[in-house]
């Protein structure tokens, strides 16, 4: 809501500047958004008389000026505008002065071989407009020298104020001159509207169409007939208010309604009345139905939606906008002004449905005052009738005016208790009663607020209507209690885990990233998804329209956009959700991770490229840092299909897939550029089982020495190591601290079809020293063991 | 005498030619070995009447002990050579660079949640969480927005397809229905703030599709304004990690709240860097309110009795604020190079004793 200060000031009468009034306003919660002074911002602009204006002597479309600018001697500037000529009057900016739309100071240059030490400015070259097809043409009255703000009119600030959807009251500058006045701002003095009485029965009759359950769309159409008006420019005053808004000026008959929308709040319309057929109507639209709208689109309604009909066809969509048809043009000689109440939610609805914005809907959505219908309908009749003349028929009106007064038991000491402010009964009752309020004294005070406050109806909107005039900068400070003397731990036990993964992972040398929940359907499909229940409806891009299924397409994506950066080596990981479906509460947090590459090019040769099992010590990790304990479950070498058949692997507890872990798929490393290596792992926070507070067992080391014993198994290739480690535990289960796999072997000295097995393990007696013969005998168990289980030899 | 003085000196000489320690050893074995001439020397004792041997005896293992003492000096000075050929021979370009190590980071947003949790836990607040797809319901009719207010507009929201079961889930807008699920299944006293992803259909430098949010709410029977202006103005400075600061309230419009603040913070923008506490620039804070009745009523609250306050702001902008950090759609690129150059050290954990940043 934009409006230049001397408008507010023809109904407010304040000595306050633009800056005080700007900050009344933000204080009590109008925003000001922007004060915009251009006299401040033109201030080195002036008005300058072109002496003569002839063509350059090398370039045709090109004129060399001679401009006084009050100095006396005229001065040169070289001018490409078509409309420069002698004899006019323009805006000069002198060598030296900053240009608005570019910000760069204007310098002495020379065009064509010829010097120019000024410009005359074009709207664009100012700020004022887009027009920048040529300089503006000042009036012949414009002073040379002097500012030419004040010969463009822009004596006067304007100030522009975010209206907050519930402040339809304020969507006016009217409303927002008595919220000003309220707060102590000045006084209202807008003149009553007055009646103007009719010289004859209307022509036209207006009806509601409606059903019990529909007729809350429209509960009052008021209408009016003038007749023999002659159409043409608004007055040059109207013309200035709407271009210091940003509307375009357009005809009488036209700005009329466009005036009282922004000076009132009240949007009625203008129809052409000889384009009309018969009566007028309100009703709910035909599904299907259709109507060429102001803005030159045609839409398509449907029965939710409340229209303006004739006894012909739909005329104007109700509260948004009306027909292109039958708006006034030049040529109208007869009107018929239509005033209106429409339900704020279908107004709403349709808007957003019809993707249609307007000043209209912008009014009616947020409620406009239903007791201004008819005052609306009577100012609109004599501003037609000052500015085109014509005759004004009785009003008709269908309807009534909506029901809207209620009142509000209100305790006094609520501002207190919900505020924090301390205020007295007389002032809470002085400051509602300035806002319109009615108020009425008792045990509690019963108020009734006025008719263009739809949005006040409780007792905590009474507060903060208190509150904000009466200042939130006064409510002091108040401590809050402490729960506890000594701050309790409050992370959930998930909350912690999460930020122990975080950290863990970042200490093995991973960078967290956080990456978009949307992603591209394709790269969905790769990863289980894709489907359209995990659509969105709305995607910010076309490419971003899917929910992710998993976290490894955001990492990989990451990765192709890092390695076309040239980083070859990359480790990430991010901490976030996947999405199971498109329900809510169907999402699983997902710690995932990937490394990529052949490992750092360093001269110690000590990195590796990316393997299988990087992943599965980095799945470890994430599994023992989340549980702060080992992890001794096995892995099984199965593992959804964007991983390597061969290289990849789950670890689950029962039926609870922890994670899983491999080698990235060649086909799903094409789809993001990348060639590789590349390993990745998953792990499902959510399923890992909460761990069990235990209290560490006393430390009690062995005072026997340990020892350990090597063995070489020679086992087919399909044996795989925990076949013989979980063998090997078993075998002897009290002594063994543990078993390790120190090499494979395939090749020579070792069967086709074959691979050798080296393990060590460790022997810690408790309570003696073994002997010789004891570990002897415990060597050939196990050997007997894993030759029993695998039908593995013993290398020789 | 003179025979074991000339025998001396060539032992001695020997032992001081011997260049390496196998040479040594061979001196030695001449000399003290089973066969060495000073072992026959004291061999030859065993033959002499008790007058020689008491003159040769001293003299002999006189000369058996000096040889000794030659031969380990000498083994001390050769083992000393040897160690310092093999460690002159061991030297190494130690300029080389160390063993290549991946060096990892924390994104800023884990960051600047764990500073904000830290900060509220102190006082009490738990961490809710809630799922990002929502309820229409939840996201916004039970916060009182009902369907075609012309606040949703304002939240430029995504909507997720239709499902089997016809209905029509939203990207959660804001973390307020984590507030709604909170009350819905916990009774006041409630303190809590909610942080997480949240999404709007919005891009440009300080907007991202999707984004973070942190919401705070207090419910109980006597929480008022005054206490939120209180604990925002101690979050300022213990977030911000300055002594003082100024906020200035501004009375806004949120359905879910009635009063509803908006706060900003004073601070200071010239000189590129932003300094809280002074000068003249105002910088957006949080939107904020008192919870209205009919939100609480909606979430199973009995109105009459139980009040309080919620607020909300951005983490992603707080993060952007205290480490200066531009834009927020890089946030979300995974840009290598920003992640190293924004992140934080694994082991930079915020706490109020050791302080939030280091």
């Amino acid at each position: 809501m934009k409006f230049p200060v001397s408008w507010l000031k023809d109904h407010l009468e304040t000595n306050a500047d633009a800056a005080t009034i700007a900050d009344k306003l933000t204080s009590i919660g109008l925003e000001v958004e922007s004060v915009e002074d251009a006299s401040a911002r033109l201030k080195d602009f002036g008005g300058g008389y072109v002496v003569s204006a002839e063509k350059h002597p090398n370039a045709d479309r090109l004129k060399l000026c001679m401009v006084d600018a009050g100095d006396g001697a005229p001065i040169q500037v070289v001018c490409g505008a078509p409309n420069a000529h002698t004899g006019m009057k323009g805006v000069f900016a002198r060598a030296g002065v900053v240009i608005p739309v570019s910000g760069e100071v204007l310098k002495v240059g020379t065009i064509r071989g010829v010097e120019s030490r000024g410009m005359l400015c074009s709207g664009r070259e100012l700020l004022l407009s887009d027009d920048h097809d040529g300089i503006i043409e000042l009036s012949a009255e414009a002073t040379v020298g002097e500012p030419a703000a004040a010969s463009l009119g822009l004596t006067d600030a304007v100030i522009d104020v975010a209206i907050t959807p519930n402040r339809g009251d304020c969507t006016s500058v009217y409303g927002i001159a008595r919220d000003l006045a309220a707060a102590g701002l000045g006084k209202l003095k807008t003149p009553p509207v007055k009646p103007v009485a009719g010289k004859f029965p209307s022509p036209k009759q207006i009806a509601l169409n409606f059903t019990a359950e529909t007729k809350s769309a429209c509960p009052l159409f008021a209408g009016r007939f003038v007749r023999g008006v002659k159409n043409g420019p608004s007055p040059q005053w109207v013309q200035d208010r709407l271009k210091a808004i940003g509307l375009r000026p357009i005809s009488a008959l036209v700005d009329v309604s466009n005036l009282i929308a922004h000076d009132r709040g009240r949007p009625l319309h203008v129809f052409d009345a000889d384009k009309l057929v018969g009566d007028m109507q309100a009703r709910l639209a035909n599904d299907g139905e259709q109507v060429l709208a102001l803005d030159g689109k045609t839409y398509t309604l449907d029965s939710d939606m409340c229209v303006i009909a004739d006894d012909a066809a739909t005329r104007g969509i109700a509260g948004v906008m009306g027909g292109e048809d039958t708006g006034c043009t030049e040529t109208t000689v007869n009107v018929f002004i239509e005033s209106a109440y429409f339900d704020p939610a279908r107004v709403a609805a349709t808007g957003r449905k019809l993707q249609l914005q307007s000043d209209a809907r912008y009014r009616f959505e947020r409620g406009v005052d239903p007791e201004l219908a008819v005052p609306g309908l009577e100012l609109a009749t004599q501003l037609v009738l000052d500015w085109c003349g014509g005759e004004p028929s009785d009003i008709v009106v269908a309807g009534a005016v909506p029901a809207w007064r209620r009142t509000i038991e209100f305790s006094p000491d609520a501002v207190k208790r919900l505020g924090g402010l301390d205020v007295s009964k007389s002032e809470i009752v002085r400051i509602l009663t300035n806002l319109g309020f009615t108020v009425t004294d008792g045990t509690v005070l019963t108020v009734t607020p006025p008719s263009w406050r739809s949005d006040v109806d409780g007792s905590a909107d009474l507060v903060e209507e208190v509150v904000r005039i009466y200042g939130l900068e006064h409510v002091p400070s108040a401590a809050m209690s402490r729960p506890h003397a000594i701050a309790r731990p409050v992370l959930t036990p998930t909350q912690r885990r999460r930020r122990t993964v975080r950290r863990a992972l970042a200490a093995r040398g991973f960078n967290e990233t956080i990456s978009f929940s949307f992603i591209p359907r394709a790269q969905a499909v790769l990863f289980g998804g894709g489907d359209d229940a995990r659509q969105l409806e709305n995607p910010i891009a076309a490419d971003l329209d899917a929910l992710r299924p998993s976290l490894l397409p955001s990492l990989l994506a990451a990765a192709g956009r890092n390695v076309a950066r040239g980083f070859n080596d990359l480790m990430l990981f991010e901490i976030g959700a996947a999405f199971a479906s498109g329900m809510p509460d169907d999402q699983q947090t997902v710690a995932a991770g990937i490394r990529i590459g052949a490992g750092m090019r360093s001269w110690a040769k000590s990195t590796h490229p990316a393997d299988v099992f990087d992943a599965k010590a980095d799945m470890l990790a994430v599994l023992e840092a989340a549980m702060n304990s080992s992890m001794s479950a096995p892995v099984k070498a199965e593992a959804p299909s964007w991983y390597h058949p061969g290289r990849s692997g789950t670890l689950a507890l029962g039926p609870k897939v922890l994670a899983t872990f491999g080698e990235v798929h060649p086909k799903v490393l094409a789809h993001f550029d990348l060639k590789g290596p590349a390993c990745a792992f998953e792990v499902f926070l959510d399923a890992i089982p909460e761990p069990k507070a235990k209290a560490r067992p006393v430390f009690a080391p062995s005072p026997y020495q340990a020892v350990e014993r090597d063995f070489a198994f020679v086992v087919d290739t399909v044996v795989t190591a925990d076949d013989i480690v979980l063998t090997v535990r078993n075998a002897e289960r009290v002594l063994i601290e543990w078993v390790s796999v120190f090499d494979v072997y395939e090749g020579k000295g070792v069967p086709d079809g074959k691979k050798s097995v080296a393990i060590a393990i460790r022997l810690q007696p408790r309570d003696k020293t073994l002997t010789d013969a004891e570990i002897d005998a415990i060597g050939q168990k196990i050997v007997a063991a894993v030759s029993k289980a695998t039908g593995a030899a013993l290398r020789s | 005498m003179s025979d074991i003085q000339a025998i001396e000196r060539q032992i001695l000489d020997a032992i001081a030619s011997a260049t390496d320690e196998a040479a040594l050893e061979a001196v030695r074995v001449s000399v003290l070995g089973k066969k060495g001439s000073i072992s026959e020397l004291l061999k030859s004792l065993g033959g002499m009447t008790p007058d020689e041997r008491k003159v040769n005896g001293p003299l002999f293992n006189g000369l058996r002990d000096r040889a000794a003492a030659a031969i380990a000096a000498r083994k001390t000075v050769l083992e000393e050579e040897a160690l310092n050929a093999r460690l002159a021979f061991e030297r190494v370009d130690i300029t080389l660079p160390a063993r290549p190590e991946p060096s990892g980071s924390v994104h800023p947003v884990s960051q600047a949640l764990d500073e904000v949790t830290a900060i509220f836990a102190d006082l009490g607040f738990a961490v809710a969480e809630g799922p990002d797809v929502e309820f229409d319901d939840y996201n916004f009719t039970r916060l009182n927005i009902p369907p075609d207010h012309p606040a949703r507009q304002m939240h430029d929201t995504f909507y997720v397809a239709k499902q089997a079961d016809g209905s029509r889930h939203v990207l959660r807008t804001h973390t307020s229905p984590v507030q709604v699920r909170t009350m819905l299944k916990q009774k006041p006293p409630i303190r809590i703030i909610s942080p997480g992803r949240t999404y709007r259909v919005d891009s440009d430098a300080t907007h991202s599709p999707m984004f973070h949010q942190f919401e705070g709410l207090v419910i109980d029977e006597v929480t008022h304004l005054g206490h939120l202006k209180w604990v925002l103005e101690e979050f300022c400075k213990a977030f911000f990690e300055v002594d003082k600061v100024e906020m200035r309230a501004r009375p806004s419009f949120f359905p879910f709240t009635e009063p509803s603040v908006e706060w900003d913070l004073r601070c200071d923008r010239s000189g590129g860097q932003i300094k809280f506490g002074a000068g003249n620039d105002w910088l957006e804070l949080a939107g904020s309110g008192m919870v209205h009745p009919r939100v609480l009523e909606m979430c199973g609250i009995d109105s009459t009795k139980y009040q309080g306050y919620a607020f909300g702001g951005g983490i992603d902008r707080l993060a952007m604020l205290k480490y200066g950090i531009p834009d927020i759609r890089s946030f979300f690129e995974s840009d290598l190079r920003w992640l190293r150059h924004y992140g934080f050290a694994a082991l930079d954990l915020p706490t109020l004793d050791g302080g939030l940043s280091r």
